[in-house]
C-alpha cells in the first residue's frame, strides 16, 4: 500500500502496457498481437473523443434507459436491523443486466473500426444477449460461443439470442463452460482477424479490454455516487458487488476508489464453500497465473493447469478474474469474500419476497453479503449493492434445484 | 555451438531443410513417446518439438486440444515432460528438442527454475505461444542465461515493426505461422508464404521454420523450397489419436508420414 504522501492515482491505471501492478498486460499468440494493438490504438482515440462519448451517452439514455434508479430497500434494511441498503438497479436496463453498457460501447467502436462481424463469449447468456442485441441494432453479423453445459442451464437466453439473429455455437471442449467459450472465441478471432471484432464481456483479457470494459461500466458508479449524495446527502459507507470476471463490480467501485472512507466488498461465487474444492473464488482461494491474455488470480492446480469451477450461477462460474481486481486485492483497497450457493439462494428468495424484486443468481451473492454486512453496521449508515441483473433467466435453475416442474 | 545452430548448419551444407515433427508428450504414455522420438529421428526428422499439455490451449485446433485432454487425464506435468527429455538424451545427444506449450505451467514452476531444470535435462529451446516479446524480458533473459533458445512465432499479421522486435529477442530459429488460424487448419497459400518469408528474411538472419497447415508430403515439399524448417503437428497427432491403444501401429503410422515427407522434401531441394 502506498504511503500517505503519494496517494495511488486510481484513474491513471493501468500503465501504457496495460499493467495493474504485476497483473494485466498482453499475453496472446503472435497472430492476435496486431489486431490487439489496432484495438488499443482505436480505443485510445475514442476515449477522449467528445463526439464518441456523446453518442455513447445518448445510447445509454435512450436505448438502455439510463440512469438506472438507486432504490432504498427499506423493508430489506429493516429485517437486518442495521445499515440502510440501497440497490443500484442495473436489472432494469434494456436486456436485463449491466452487460449492455459495455456492448453498446464496443459495438460503437467496432462500427468506427469498420468491422462487420462481431463475436462474443457468454456464460449465463446475459453478455451473449447484450451482444446479439447491439448486433441486431447495428446490422452486424453475430456469433456467440457458449459452453455446452451453459447452453442447457440457460436455455431461455439461448433462444433470445437466436431470436435476435445471432448464431449460438455450443462449445464441447474442456469443462464446457465460460472459460472454454472464451478459448473458442479466441480461436475464431485468430482465424477471422480481418473483419471480426471480439466483444469481451468482462474486465479480463489482454489490454485494452480490462481498461475499456471498465470505462464503459463506470457509468454505474458515477450515477450511484450522484444519486447517493442526492438521496442521503453524503457518500455511502460501503459498496457491495458480485465478482465473476468483475465488470459490474469494477463499474460500481471505480469512481469510489479514491474515497478511502468508503469500504468496498467484492463477492465471489463460493459454491459449496471455499474450504471445499467446489467453488469459483480465485481471489479468495486461488493463485496468480496467466490465462486468457492477462496475468491475474486463477483457480489452478500445482502444475499450472486450470481447474474446473463450481457455482450455482453460470455468470460467476469462471476460474479467473479481471486483473484490476487482483491488484486491488493485493494493495488492500477492496475486500474480497465469498458467498455459498445456499446463502445466495436464500438471499434470492428474501429479496423476491420482501422487496418484489427477482434478482439474478449472480446478484443474489451480493445481496446475501450485504444482508450479513448490514447487521454489523449502524442504522444511519448506508450500503450500495449493485443489483447487476434480473432473475428471469434463472427461474428454470431455481425450480430445478427445488424440485419443481415448470 | 548450440545443438540447434549445429543442426541448421549441417543441413545447410547438405542443401536440406529441417523436418520438425510436433508430438504431444505422453500421448498415450511416456514409454511410447520415448520410442517415437527415436524412431522419428531414424525416419529423417531433425528437430523434435515436444508438446507440453495445457488445459486451455487457445491457439490450437481440435486435434491438439483433444491430445492435451487425453494426456491431462494422467496429470502429466511440465516436470514430467522435462524428465522425458532427460531420458531421451541418454541415447541421443545430437537431436535438438524444443518444448512447445503455454505460459501458465512455466509461471507456476517459476522462470528461473524452469530454465535450470530444462537446461539440465538437455532441452534446447522453448516455444511458449502466449508470451509476446513485450512481456518476455525476464523470461528471455533467464532462458538465454541457461543456453535455452527462446523461439518466437511470426504470423501473417506481423508487420515490419513486430518482425524487427521479435528478431531482437529470438534465438535458435523463428517459426512462421503460415495462416491466420489455429493449428491443424485446412490449407495454406504457398505464394503468400513465399512473400512473407522474403519480408522476414530482410530483417531476421536466424533460420525460419514454417508450420500450421502442413499435413502431407506434397505441401511439405513445396514449403521446403522456401523455408529452413518444415513443422508438422496436427497431421501427426491425428495418427497418434487413431492408434492410441496400439503403440507399435502408432509409431509405424507416424514415421511412415514423416519418412514420406523427408523423401519428398529432399527431392524438391535437389
Amino acid at each position: 500500500m502506498s504511503d500517505a504522501d503519494s496517494p495511488i492515482k486510481f484513474d491513471q491505471m493501468p500503465d501504457e502496457k496495460g499493467h495493474f501492478g504485476i497483473y494485466g498486460g498482453v499475453f496472446a499468440a503472435e497472430t492476435l498481437m496486431q489486431p490487439i494493438n489496432e484495438l488499443r490504438d482505436a480505443y485510445e482515440k475514442i476515449k477522449t473523443d467528445p463526439e464518441f462519448q456523446a453518442e455513447f451517452d445518448r445510447d445509454l439514455a435512450h436505448y438502455v434507459g439510463r440512469p438506472s434508479p438507486l432504490y432504498h430497500a427499506q423493508r430489506l434494511s429493516e429485517i437486518t436491523g442495521g445499515a440502510q441498503i440501497y440497490l443500484k438497479r442495473e436489472d432494469l436496463n434494456h436486456t436485463g443486466a449491466h452487460k449492455i453498457n459495455n456492448t453498446i460501447g464496443q459495438a460503437l467502436l467496432a462500427r468506427k473500426m469498420g468491422k462487420k462481424r462481431i463475436i462474443a463469449e457468454t456464460g449465463a447468456g446475459q453478455h451473449g444477449v447484450a451482444s446479439a442485441t447491439v448486433a441486431a441494432r447495428f446490422g452486424m453479423q453475430c456469433v456467440v460461443y457458449m459452453g455446452a453445459e451453459d447452453v442447457v442451464r440457460q436455455a431461455p437466453n439461448v433462444y433470445r439470442m437466436k431470436l435476435l439473429g445471432a448464431e449460438v455455437i455450443p462449445v464441447e471442449s474442456g469443462s464446457k463452460t465460460l472459460k472454454d467459450a472464451l478459448n473458442e472465441a479466441m480461436r475464431d478471432w485468430v482465424t477471422n482477424v480481418d473483419d471480426t471484432f471480439y466483444i469481451i464481456g468482462t474486465v479480463a483479457g489482454p489490454h485494452p479490454y480490462p481498461e475499456m470494459v471498465r470505462d464503459f461500466q463506470t457509468i454505474i458508479g458515477r450515477e450511484a455516487r450522484t444519486q447517493c449524495q442526492q438521496q442521503t446527502g453524503r457518500l455511502p459507507d460501503a459498496l457491495v458487488a458480485c465478482v465473476g470476471g468483475g465488470s459490474n463490480a469494477i463499474g460500481l467501485f471505480h469512481p469510489f476508489l479514491a474515497d478511502q472512507e468508503v469500504a468496498i466488498y467484492g463477492v465471489e461465487g463460493g459454491g459449496d464453500g471455499i474450504d471445499t474444492a467446489r467453488h469459483a473464488a480465485p481471489l479468495c482461494a486461488g493463485k496468480p497465473g496467466v490465462l486468457h491474455g492477462n496475468r491475474t488470480y486463477l483457480m489452478e492446480d500445482n502444475d499450472g493447469q486450470i481447474i474446473e469451477t463450481h457455482c450455482v450461477s453460470a455468470g460467476l462460474d469462471y476460474p479467473g478474474v479481471g486483473p484490476e481486481h487482483a491488484w486491488l486485492k493485493d494493495i488492500g483497497r477492496v475486500n474480497y469474500d465469498a458467498i455459498t450457493d445456499t446463502e445466495a439462494l436464500e438471499a434470492f428468495h428474501t429479496l423476491t419476497r420482501i422487496e418484489g424484486i427477482i434478482p439474478a443468481l449472480e446478484s443474489s451473492h451480493a445481496v446475501a453479503y450485504a444482508i450479513k454486512l448490514a447487521k454489523t453496521m449502524r442504522q444511519d449508515q448506508t450500503i450500495i449493492v449493485n443489483l447487476s441483473g434480473r432473475g428471469d433467466k434463472d427461474i428454470n435453475t431455481i425450480a430445478n434445484i427445488e424440485g419443481i416442474k415448470l | 555451438m548450440s545443438r540447434l545452430a549445429a543442426t541448421f548448419e549441417a543441413l545447410k551444407a547438405d542443401n536440406k531443410t529441417a523436418l520438425v515433427p510436433y508430438i504431444m508428450c505422453a500421448d498415450p504414455d511416456i514409454d511410447t513417446t520415448l520410442k517415437l522420438m527415436h524412431e522419428l529421428v531414424k525416419s529423417g526428422c531433425n528437430i523434435i518439438e515436444l508438446g507440453v499439455p495445457f488445459s486451455d490451449p487457445m491457439a490450437d485446433g481440435p486435434v491438439i486440444q483433444a491430445a492435451a485432454e487425453r494426456v491431462l487425464v494422467n496429470h502429466v506435468s511440465l516436470r514430467d515432460v522435462i524428465a522425458v527429455v532427460a531420458r531421451f538424451r541418454q541415447t541421443d545427444s545430437k537431436t535438438p528438442v524444443i518444448l512447445m506449450g503455454y505460459l501458465n505451467p512455466i509461471e507456476v514452476m517459476g522462470y528461473a527454475e524452469f530454465a535450470e531444470q530444462a537446461a539440465a535435462a538437455g532441452v534446447d529451446g522453448a516455444l511458449t505461444v502466449d508470451i509476446p516479446p513485450e512481456e518476455a524480458e525476464e523470461y528471455t533473459q533467464l532462458l538465454k542465461a541457461q543456453g535455452i533458445d527462446p523461439i518466437y512465432l511470426l504470423a501473417p499479421t506481423s508487420d515490419d515493426g513486430r518482425i524487427a522486435s521479435i528478431g531482437e529477442v529470438a534465438a535458435g530459429f523463428v517459426y512462421y505461422v503460415s495462416l491466420k488460424g489455429v493449428t491443424g487448419a485446412a490449407s495454406l497459400d504457398i505464394d503468400s508464404v513465399a512473400d512473407k518469408l522474403q519480408q522476414i528474411r530482410q530483417q531476421i538472419s536466424l533460420p525460419v521454420g514454417v508450420g500450421f497447415g502442413i499435413g502431407d508430403a506434397e505441401t511439405a515439399a513445396k514449403i521446403s523450397r522456401l523455408a529452413d524448417a518444415v513443422v508438422v503437428g496436427s497431421a501427426i497427432v491425428k495418427r497418434m489419436a487413431e492408434f492410441g491403444h496400439e503403440p507399435e501401429q502408432l509409431i509405424k503410422s507416424v514415421t511412415e508420414l514423416t519418412a514420406s515427407m523427408r523423401k519428398a522434401m529432399d527431392q524438391a531441394n535437389k
